[in-house]
């Protein structure tokens, strides 16, 4: 056993202790809050409410594993959903052009940020911390008012459900309900696989890895250090406009409040998921699940009554320390 | 020549010369930005107002702040997120102190001294807490400080139980003292605890060898241990000292509106006070630091705040403006600009040289 510990890359390791966990804490929910856990919609709809929240921290984790951090992911969702339901309520736009507005804020985020962190050598957190600002404040110069969208092609494409076969249940009437999911969930899913993939097996992922591991043999090894960072940040600043978009989808408004404490959840669930801010050890199906394990914290804390917001805030925050403190335990004696 | 670059090269340039530029900004644009005047507040008291006054004034928490924030910069090479949060749970426990379970005391249930020196030692031990996580389990600052960014206003709603204490005037008239005015005098009394402050971390500067030992742990952990320092107990110190300067900057907090409201106050106020470090100069990674440069820094922002409000700019687009003026700081500031700048002031010269 301690050999299979000590052969286990940092990576792997990690991605173990937070499967088991979630595994674990899942089970857990089931034996204590009763059957609500074990009809498959209830997992379903943790995944359809935190789609946005899976995107970004995809993308965040792929800037941490670079050795860098994004704090401005939660200020571009919020400036990507006001901006495409300004467009799509006030300028009678049509679906197709919001998703491309969309990208086009994630994009334009990620080449300045990215360019600033990378070629001009300033700190990751400085920048995104001021490009936190920069979105927050400018969602509220678009529009200050929070406002339902009401784009006909917008609420047919928002409502759009895909029926997940076979997973369905009977209802408290005695009707068959087919389990759902939102297309967000789809797109989520997607990206975790795509980057899964990249970070894997392509020479880009791997180069996130050397460069975030150690910098100095990054380069000695030949690796083009600066343009991996900046296009580390242009995915992260992409993704986020894309998990916007999903999360305007799912909420269908606009308002400067949305996804506020995004960015930290996102480093939480990436945290949760086995990501050392360190840099050069994470993986994105962690990610994924950290993400779930989060959210599933958040359903148990709510259904078991403590509603009071403030629990919330302090479990997360348990959860996240007891985290940390197991990470850096197990990393220190494996590394002795 | 010589002396031009002795003065650019000088960390005080930078915040001076953005405090300079907003300066001249305002003067251009308003010369009645400047005014001071003597008037009477509803108390009946004879105060001084302007802006001026208004950016010493809300300056104080961010000053002092800063002056943790450097220490913790300088020792561990991170920023601790969670200020903002620990001034929350500062403040709840200090009115939790003062009106015991009665949301609005008739009278305070304890001294103010005792309340606050309460406050105190909690958000020291909170600062105990996260400077344990980053000296002794090695966890990088920012997502060390993050459990308490996320679990900080939950517990300070949680200490009072969610409520909302006031305390009025006729239970304790003194504790406004603190936040606003004492009778008498004209200068608003956060001006002076900011003194009191600087005046303290300048006497422990000078001192003792605070500043040497964060330095030479921010710079190099392992050789300062081969030194005979410890590293670990350097940086928790420099958390707890950071704690101390939260305290007092959420007495300053809660007694300007005499109460508190968990989710709004000091909001944000953790970002500004890393941008006050950022702004003097300071390498946000750790290591030598210049306490004046992050006091000065922190006035800046304040000024800049206080600039953009005059500007009638809303309140929840007041950051966008602020992001822009960062962004140019920074770059400006940035090793690689820096060189590029110099090297074409070279190319300039040496043109000019060929030209003659």
């Amino acid at each position: 056993m301690k050999n299979k510990l000590k052969n286990m890359t940092d990576t792997n390791l990690l991605l173990t202790i937070t499967i088991i966990v979630f595994f674990l804490m899942y089970i857990g929910a089931i034996v204590f809050q009763g059957k609500g856990f074990l009809k498959p919609q209830t997992f379903f709809n943790i995944l359809n409410a935190n789609a946005a929240l899976i995107i970004t921290s995809v993308g965040m984790s792929i800037v941490m594993i670079t050795g860098g951090i994004d704090i401005s992911v939660g200020g571009v969702v919020a400036l990507v959903s006001m901006s495409c339901a300004v467009y799509l309520d006030y300028h009678d736009g049509n679906v197709f052009t919001s998703i491309l507005i969309a990208l086009g804020i994630g994009i334009l985020f990620g080449l300045v940020q990215g360019y600033l962190v990378a070629y001009l050598d300033i700190q990751p957190f400085i920048v995104s911390l001021a490009g936190m600002f920069f979105a927050r404040g400018m969602t509220t110069i678009v529009n200050s008012a929070p406002f339902n969208v009401a784009n006909e092609k917008f609420i047919a494409l928002k409502e759009t459900r895909i029926v997940v076969p076979g997973m369905g249940s009977v209802n408290k009437k005695g009707v068959y309900v087919n389990a759902y999911v939102e297309i967000g969930v789809i797109v989520a899913l997607l990206v975790v696989l795509i980057f899964f993939f990249v970070l894997r097996w392509t020479k880009l992922g791997r180069n996130f890895y050397a460069v975030g591991g150690n910098k100095q043999s990054a380069l000695m090894l030949g690796i083009n250090v600066k343009r991996t960072k900046f296009i580390s940040h242009m995915i992260c600043s992409t993704l986020a406009g894309i998990g916007g978009y999903v999360y305007f989808l799912h909420v269908g408004s606009g308002s400067a409040s949305h996804a506020s404490g995004m960015e930290m959840n996102a480093i939480a669930s990436s945290i949760i998921g086995g990501t050392m801010l360190t840099g050069g050890v994470g993986n994105i199906i962690g990610t994924f699940f950290g993400v779930l394990s989060l959210s599933t914290i958040q359903n148990i804390v709510s259904s078991a009554g403590f509603d009071q917001a403030w629990w919330t805030g302090i479990t997360i925050a348990a959860m996240l320390c007891i985290f940390l403190v197991i990470q850096s335990v197990v990393m220190a004696r494996k590394n002795k | 020549m010589n002396t031009l670059k002795k003065i650019t090269k000088n960390q005080l340039f930078i915040p001076l010369a953005a405090l300079l530029i907003l300066a001249m900004f305002n003067l251009i644009m308003d010369p009645g930005f400047f005014k001071i005047t003597l008037g009477q507040n509803n108390m009946g008291n004879y105060v001084l107002s302007g802006y001026l006054i208004t950016i010493l004034d809300s300056g104080s928490e961010l000053a002092i702040l800063a002056i943790g924030m450097t220490l913790v910069t300088a020792a561990s090479g991170g920023q601790d997120i969670s200020v903002g949060a620990v001034i929350a749970i500062g403040g709840s426990a200090m009115l939790r102190v003062l009106c015991g379970n009665d949301p609005k005391p008739a009278q305070l249930h304890a001294p103010i001294i005792v309340a606050f020196l309460v406050s105190c030692i909690v958000c020291m031990l909170f600062g105990a807490f996260n400077g344990t996580l980053v000296a002794y389990f090695k966890i990088q600052p920012m997502v060390a400080t993050l459990i308490m960014y996320t679990a900080g206003r939950s517990i300070a709603a949680w200490i009072n139980n969610n409520t909302l204490p006031v305390i009025s005037p006729t239970a304790s008239p003194s504790f406004a003292y603190f936040g606003g005015f004492i009778p008498g005098i004209p200068i608003p009394t956060p001006v002076f605890i900011a003194i009191i402050c600087m005046i303290i971390i300048a006497l422990v500067l000078k001192f003792t060898n605070l500043g040497l030992y964060t330095q030479s742990v921010g710079i190099n952990e392992s050789s300062s241990k081969l030194n005979g320092l410890n590293p670990q107990a350097i940086k928790l110190l420099s958390f707890v000292i950071l704690g101390l300067c939260v305290a007092v900057a959420a007495l300053i907090k809660v007694s300007r509106i005499q109460t508190i409201n968990y989710s709004v106050i000091a909001k944000d106020i953790e970002m500004d006070a890393i941008l006050a470090v950022a702004l003097g100069g300071n390498a946000l990674s750790g290591g030598k630091f210049n306490m004046p440069a992050s006091i000065i820094g922190a006035y800046v922002i304040q000024f800049l705040t206080t600039t953009l409000y005059k500007f009638k700019v809303q309140s929840d687009a007041l950051p966008a403006y602020k992001a822009v003026v960062v962004i140019l700081l920074v770059v400006l500031s940035a090793p690689v600009v820096r060189e590029y700048l110099s090297g074409l002031k070279k190319k300039i010269k040496a043109g000019g040289k060929e030209v003659a």
